[in-house]
């Protein structure tokens, strides 16, 4: 499964390369793929993953083991090997192809959204006793996260167009790690589009040292807030 | 050596053990028989930590054992379905195992060569059968000599001639004063281990005999037909 | 994949022959007329006046008095300070050794009264500044057929200025200025009012203009680099019939900017790194008749911005990386964009207009996803290049940070099926499969 993963983001990787006539709109397609197909992935994997493993994990805990230890082991170990597959899928071809910043903060994203959609996968198999719910509220969170949360950020922002929207565009991005990540890769892609009118803004916030600090750490709290709620969940949950 | 007392567990509304005050001692074999849903297995999840209970208290050793979890190197536990993950190979499994318990203690690999699982070792969890990853549990319940055995329906995938080598194993461990704890829907099997029998129905404990006492209550000398008289007893009242 | 840039005339089929022949005349023209006053000093009995230290005159002031027409005044390196230096008969002015003449950042270092003069190998620096009178380092005043060449001008006001002189040429020089502020600062390359003129291969940048033409006809501006200017690279305005090719325009403050002009050419030009909230490669207002072609628009803000311009033609050109490549306003009409290639850029094609006046026809468009059944190398169905997400943002410049969201994709594909907001008119009918190859 997790080679089949490599073997994915491997191909479209290197095939964007190869047919991609500019460098720059090739990234924008690897982009896409980064932001729709990581999370995915991770979030479906790491749930089904979870329940798979029902009786492996009761079998751990049977032994002379502190839960957290099992807990945090299977959380490494699904969200170390996806990290794996990254990188050699993606991380590969970019250090043949084109190893410039905007590809290496691509891989970082890629990186940060593993581990964020690890967590949230196991946040939504604790919860959840049935495997069924749990991957169906795993592929919601997916969707929603992917697709539903853009679509009324855009309403949002097209309905108060007339207002000052600088700190509610930064807050709704925070709530959306796809969204930080996307707008951290953006800002290295797009600049000449960014450099005009609003996103001069932007990419005054997001460009400087502190931005990328901020940017960075909301994505870590993306990562510890889920990881450690399932963490609580997880060490009271009767297996 | 296990001491239970006023254990009560529900999940949601359903009351699945309703203050259980059990004592076992070394050197017996326990059997815990009842109908299906009526607690056995969530019993033996309260002595080893998976299920937490709402109440009461769980002493191995004389030490409540509640929220800790080094009390469980003197524990084996042989699941009702072991799962291991597929791509693992025998080997790994078992070297896994060795590594989280980490102990320097004796190994004892009797069960494997009984199952004859030596020949196997290369071979994946995932194309094994399923009595072979019965085995494989149970030879992982033996291997590093505990102190306390907990077997949940044991023989229920096994080969007849594993069963009784698993038998013969459970019998002979006794032998060096070791408790185990069994549930099982097998009256023979229960005849042929148990010294102490525990029926629990709707998470109370309806009955904790010996054998011979069960017996001579009866007056029947088979253990199944002794236990039926008094099942129906039991609905009588 | 590099544009190289050439004389474009191998694709100049369709275009006005006869506008090209008659710029190809201007140019000539200027030219001659400079070389045939060169030409006089070797005719006249002319002599040569030497100033600097251990030479017959101390001062350059000095040697110009006693200078007649067509004589060389030859000054050797030095730091000379005079004050205001007027130039009243023709000369010709040579530095050696890249003489300082400083303007102790007071006075208007050279004013040129007389036509035919030559000034050469200076290093002209720190000339006054006015708020009132436009000071600079070398300033010609009616002086028609001057060569101003090879000098290095420092920190000036205006580099140089030319009011109202015809026939000059600046060529081969270096300015360097630093401007602070629109208002504090001067251009590089100053005209005002003129025609025949020749701006070659210089290099400007720091000044508020790099170049600034008004009311200058017939002129030509070819090879010259100019960049991190505060405002435009080059600004001109009422400026007929000129010629500007293999020019670069970088990071200016707002690009290029050329209004209310008639029958220009524009060719081989590199417009790059115009980056901002008000920026641009090159700007067209109320330009008509005009032809752009063979240009490179590179990560601009916006690559080009036509507006109120019509019957010129865009093409041949590459738009790279621009945030928007084309900006083209409703008031625009019979305008043609056609043959050049769009790659890489954020979004193709803007517009405020609802209906299409203008003709789109032949581009490459590397956002185009048709296909080409027929085997034609042109697309089978028509490219809309304003996409709904380019009209969302015009209407929420917010929105923007919503860009390559997998949502906007949908919003833009489904828009591309079913176009709602989008100007149906504005279509590319025959999108082209690959890039043109332009050499």
């Amino acid at each position: 499964m997790v080679l089949a993963y490599t073997l994915l983001l491997f191909l479209l990787c290197s095939g964007l390369f190869y047919l991609g006539s500019d460098y720059s709109s090739t990234l924008v397609s690897l982009l896409h793929v980064i932001l729709l197909i990581v999370p995915l992935i991770c979030i479906m994997f790491g749930t089904i993953h979870f329940y798979n493993s029902r009786e492996f994990i009761e079998m751990l805990l049977a032994q002379p083991v502190d839960r957290n230890s099992i807990y945090f082991g299977e959380y490494l170990g699904l969200a170390g090997s996806l990290v794996m597959a990254l990188f050699i899928g993606l991380g590969i071809p970019i250090l043949l192809w084109q190893p410039t910043e905007a590809a290496l903060y691509l891989l970082v994203v890629g990186l940060m959204l593993t581990f964020i959609f690890s967590a949230l996968a196991f946040l939504t198999s604790v919860r959840s006793v049935d495997k069924a719910k749990g991957i169906g509220s795993a592929l919601l969170l997916w969707f929603y996260f992917a697709v539903l949360f853009d679509g009324v950020v855009l309403l949002i922002l097209h309905y108060y167009s007339d207002y000052p929207l600088e700190e509610l565009v930064l807050v709704l991005t925070s709530l959306n790690p796809i969204d930080i990540g996307r707008v951290l890769i953006l800002l290295k892609l797009d600049t000449s589009a960014l450099m005009g009118y609003t996103g001069a803004l932007y990419q005054k916030f997001f460009g400087t040292g502190f931005g990328q600090v901020f940017s960075m750490s909301v994505l870590l709290i993306w990562i510890v807030i889920p990881l450690f709620r399932a963490r609580k969940i997880f060490s009271k949950k009767d297996l | 050596m296990i001491k239970i007392e006023n254990l009560n567990k529900s999940f949601g509304k359903l009351d699945v053990l309703k203050n259980i005050n059990l004592n076992f001692d070394a050197a017996e074999v326990i059997c815990l028989i009842g109908p299906n849903g009526s607690g056995k297995t969530t019993l033996i999840k309260c002595l080893l930590g998976l299920v937490l209970p709402d109440s009461g208290k769980v002493f191995v050793k004389g030490e409540s054992v509640l929220g800790t979890w080094a009390y469980r190197k003197d524990f084996g536990y042989m699941p009702q379905i072991g799962r291991f993950p597929e791509q693992m190979k025998i080997q790994q499994v078992f070297q896994m195992m060795k590594d989280l318990r980490g102990g320097t203690g004796m190994i004892d690999e009797e069960l494997v060569d009984s199952f004859s699982l030596g020949g196997m070792m290369e071979k994946r969890m995932g194309y094994l059968s399923g009595g072979t990853r019965q085995k494989v549990s149970a030879a992982l319940a033996y291997l590093f000599n505990p102190e306390i055995l907990i077997l949940d329906e044991p023989t229920a995938g096994l080969d007849p001639i594993s069963s009784e080598r698993l038998k013969s194993k459970v019998l002979k461990e006794k032998q060096h004063g070791k408790l185990t704890l069994i549930t099982s829907h097998n009256m023979t099997e229960v005849e042929e281990l148990a010294d102490k029998v525990i029926f629990i129905v709707d998470g109370s404990i309806q009955l904790n005999k010996t054998v011979d006492e069960i017996k001579k209550d009866t007056n029947e000398s088979r253990l199944g037909k002794a236990l039926a008289i008094m099942m129906e007893g039991q609905s009588i009242v | 994949m590099e544009v190289k840039f050439g004389h474009g005339t191998k694709h100049s089929g369709n275009c006005n022959k006869f506008v090209l022949r008659r710029y190809l005349s201007i140019y000539l023209k200027g030219l001659l007329g400079a070389f045939l006053f060169s030409l006089l000093p070797v005719v006249c009995q002319a002599k040569n006046l030497s100033v600097g230290k251990g030479f017959m005159y101390r001062t350059i002031r000095e040697a110009l008095e006693q200078s007649d027409t067509g004589d060389s005044v030859i000054v050797n390196s030095g730091f000379y300070s005079e004050g205001a230096l007027v130039i009243d008969k023709r000369i010709f002015l040579r530095g050696i050794g890249l003489p300082v003449l400083d303007g102790e950042s007071k006075i208007a270092v050279i004013t040129v009264h007389a036509s035919g003069t030559h000034i050469s190998g200076f290093k002209i620096q720190n000339s006054g500044f006015s708020d009132i009178r436009e000071i600079a380092g070398i300033r010609l005043d009616e002086a028609h057929a001057c060569v101003i060449e090879n000098n290095y001008f420092y920190n000036n006001y205006f580099a140089v200025y030319l009011a109202n002189s015809s026939y000059c040429r600046i060529q081969n020089n270096r300015i360097e200025g630093f401007a602070r502020t629109e208002t504090s600062s001067g251009n590089g390359i100053h005209l005002w009012k003129g025609e025949y003129n020749t701006i070659l291969n210089n290099h400007i940048s720091g000044h508020r203009d790099g170049i600034y033409f008004e009311f200058v006809k017939e002129s030509s501006i070819i090879g010259n680099l100019s960049e991190k200017n505060l405002r435009y690279g080059l600004h001109f305005m009422f400026s007929d019939d000129d010629v500007y090719k293999y020019n670069v325009f970088r990071e200016n403050g707002s690009g290029v900017a050329v209004m209310y002009t008639r029958n220009v050419l524009m060719e081989n030009n590199r417009f790059e790194d115009n980056w901002g909230s008000a920026s641009f490669g090159l700007l067209l207002k109320d330009i008509s008749n005009s032809i752009i072609r063979n240009n490179l628009f590179s990560k601009n803000t916006t690559g080009l911005y036509i507006e109120g311009s019509n019957n010129t033609i865009v093409r041949h050109n590459e738009f790279r990386r621009n945030g928007w490549a084309v900006r083209i306003l409703g008031d625009c009409y019979e305008d043609t964009l056609t043959e050049n290639n769009f790659m890489a850029n954020t979004f193709d094609v803007a517009t405020n207009a609802t209906r299409n006046m203008n003709y789109i026809h032949r581009n490459y468009w590397d956002q185009y996803t048709g296909y080409d059944l027929d085997k034609d190398k042109t697309g089978d169905i028509p490219f809309h290049p304003v996409s709904f997400y380019s009209k969302l943002t015009e209407e929420s410049p917010h929105t923007l940070m919503m860009l390559h969201s997998f949502f906007v994709d949908l919003l833009n594909q489904t828009e591309r099926v079913v176009p709602t907001i989008t100007p149906e008119a504005f279509k590319d009918v025959a999108p082209q499969m690959k890039p043109f190859i332009y050499d």
